[in-house]
């Protein structure tokens, strides 16, 4: 149920950081980190997830497939 | 490609010298030659006859709107806008080498709170850092947080620095009565077109709206924003600089309309740029073999642009956390160890006597320049237009070492009908041709390119070897006029080769084009 960040690609330039619906995002260590529990994938705020369309980097706001997809509440 | 306008804007050229300008009951400088319409070298031109005082006011001491004042003031960016809303197809956000100098470029980000103690740091070092601009390495508007952050706290704890930034425009509309609020005196645009049918081949994509939009629809959002945000800073009596990024092939010839479009909504100042495209960079033009203007089709762009917007000529293109004049950084002096480090005095006094000290020298100079300007005009000999390479190291004057300039200025002498004017056009950057007190010879043809559109080259000194391998180019070296002001040496030396072709002993030759330099500024 949640994008991560790529850390070896991710150059910490903080775009996605306040476009997060659910404060998700934060900074760590120099770059930034997802917080699966909170990750929505934006669905039911936006059409697409805003990590990964305000990333400048591709491929560098993936699904973690560690966790299971997001199912908005019915 | 040719523009036919240059003909019909040289012939309104006006004569050299009487630029001097009183303002508030002092005589202020105007801007170091009377370029193309006066006003094609520089913003600030020569003030007053071409714009209120109020605007002269805020533009005198800026380095990037004026091009004398760029001799005499400094400016410093800080890096605390990391993030962007758009991708451009010459920037690649993912590299950052500290040898490296453009725009986009940062070694280290900021807080606002790191941001505004590196300010009051180099403020106290260097007193005549007069502009705080904060220019990226994102957006400035695509971080309004910290950006207005860092000036409101600026504005509270360095009054007399002058506040500046710089944006892509999509998000300017939201924030212009936040950059009026925080008395935000200059915000620089870069508009690289104003039809979306260019504006695809240069913007990948734009984050608007909570979408990300790509293609035409992408490009004509952007340009409505920019235009929009541009009308308003104008309403509102922002200054605005635009900044076009020149790319061949794609939006050389579309800048003349950009820059009437921008003109139209009141854009104070046009900077026209090469594009910047090593492939080592990454960026998506660098990959695609997009090749960079040779310096005489940014030369012809920027002269048909010179009956527009005013004209900027010397941009270094520097980079989103530079420090100190253009053309020199002193940003390895400041970064956060160093400044953490340091006990920072903020001495408004201090500041402001020293300021005052700049200026008197400022105004002694172009005194004895206009001086020795008028004595150099003389009546009459062939017409005749041609550039001339020259070495300084500021103070307005031929006072460097041929092997120790890392940039030559250039500068366009014509003669018409008995007027002969200068005018500077632009900067060259090389590498260093002496290192340890040796030439490297293997660093010649590198100069020699970069200043091949020139008829001479006017230095302090020169080497024999250096000096014969240029003779052998076509191109004259000239100690003769060392430590003199440049207009003056221009003139002078203008005159004796005019004489000399006219005694028939050397024959007038038209020169070739030559090669923007790009990258690896701070190597040296």
């Amino acid at each position: 149920m949640a994008y991560k960040i790529v850390t070896s690609s991710c150059t910490a330039c903080s775009a996605c950081e306040p476009e997060c619906p659910n404060v998700a995002i934060v900074e760590k260590n120099d770059t930034f980190v997802i917080k699966p529990e909170k990750c929505t994938e934006c669905i039911g705020h936006f059409d697409e997830p805003q990590c990964v369309a305000a990333c400048p980097v591709d491929n560098t706001v993936i699904i973690d497939k560690n966790y299971p997809r997001y199912e908005a509440a019915a | 490609m040719t523009f036919t306008t240059e003909d019909s804007t040289l012939s309104r050229l006006k004569p050299l010298g009487g630029i001097r300008v009183e303002v508030a009951g002092q005589a202020a400088s105007g801007c170091s030659t009377s370029g193309g319409e006066g006003k094609a070298s520089c913003g600030s031109s020569a003030g007053p006859s071409d714009m209120p005082t109020e605007i002269w006011e805020k533009v005198k001491n800026h380095p990037c709107y004026s091009e004398e004042a760029h001799h005499h003031y400094a400016r410093m960016h800080v890096a605390v806008a990391p993030a962007c809303n758009i991708q451009c197809n010459y920037c690649n956000r993912k590299y950052d080498c500290s040898n490296e100098s453009r725009p986009g470029v940062v070694s280290q980000k900021l807080t606002p709170d790191q941001a505004v103690k590196k300010v009051l740091a180099v403020a106290s070092e260097i007193p005549q850092m007069t502009v705080l601009g904060i220019a990226g390495p994102g957006d400035a508007l695509a971080n309004p947080k910290k950006t207005f952050e860092t000036f409101e706290r600026l504005q509270q704890e360095a009054p007399d620095i002058k506040l500046c930034l710089s944006t892509n425009g999509l998000a300017l509309p939201d924030y212009v009565d936040e950059i009026v609020k925080y008395n935000v005196d200059h915000v620089t645009i870069t508009i690289n077109m104003v039809d979306a049918a260019v504006g695809e081949k240069i913007y990948p994509w734009i984050f608007y709206n909570h979408k990300r939009i790509t293609g035409r629809e992408a490009a004509q959002i952007l340009t409505e924003r920019q235009m929009l945000g541009l009308e308003m800073l104008t309403a509102r009596g922002v200054l605005t600089k635009i900044n076009s990024v020149l790319i061949p092939g794609v939006n050389d010839e579309h800048l003349i309309e950009v820059n009437r479009e921008v003109k139209k909504r009141g854009a104070f100042l046009h900077n026209i740029m090469p594009l910047i495209s090593e492939p080592e960079h990454g960026t998506v033009f660098g990959l695609t073999g997009q090749r960079g203007p040779s310096a005489q089709e940014l030369k012809e762009v920027q002269d048909a642009c010179a009956g527009g917007a005013n004209l900027m000529r010397h941009c270094r293109q520097c980079r989103a956390d530079a420090v100190g004049l253009l053309g020199e950084d002193r940003s390895d002096e400041f970064t956060q160890d160093k400044v953490d480090q340091m006990e920072v005095v903020y001495d408004l006094e201090k500041r402001r006597e020293y300021q005052t000290r700049v200026e008197t020298e400022r105004q002694a100079q172009h005194s004895a320049k206009e001086a020795a300007v008028a004595m150099a005009q003389t009546q009459g000999g062939l017409d005749m237009k041609l550039l001339v390479a020259v070495a300084t190291e500021g103070q307005g004057k031929i006072n460097q070492h041929f092997g120790h300039a890392t940039e030559f200025q250039i500068y366009e002498i014509n003669a018409t009908e008995g007027n002969i004017t200068t005018a500077f056009i632009g900067h060259r950057r090389v590498d260093l041709y002496c290192q340890g007190g040796y030439g490297e010879d293997e660093q010649l043809p590198s100069i020699v390119n970069a200043i091949n559109d020139c008829h001479a080259v006017l230095v302090s000194k020169i080497g024999a070897c250096p000096r014969d391998e240029l003779k052998a180019a076509g191109i004259e070296p000239v100690e003769q006029y060392a430590h003199e002001f440049i207009e003056h040496g221009l003139l002078s030396w203008f005159n004796d080769y005019r004489a000399r072709v006219a005694r028939g002993e050397i024959e007038y030759q038209a020169r070739g084009d030559a090669s923007i330099r790009q990258g690896a500024y701070l190597a040296a």
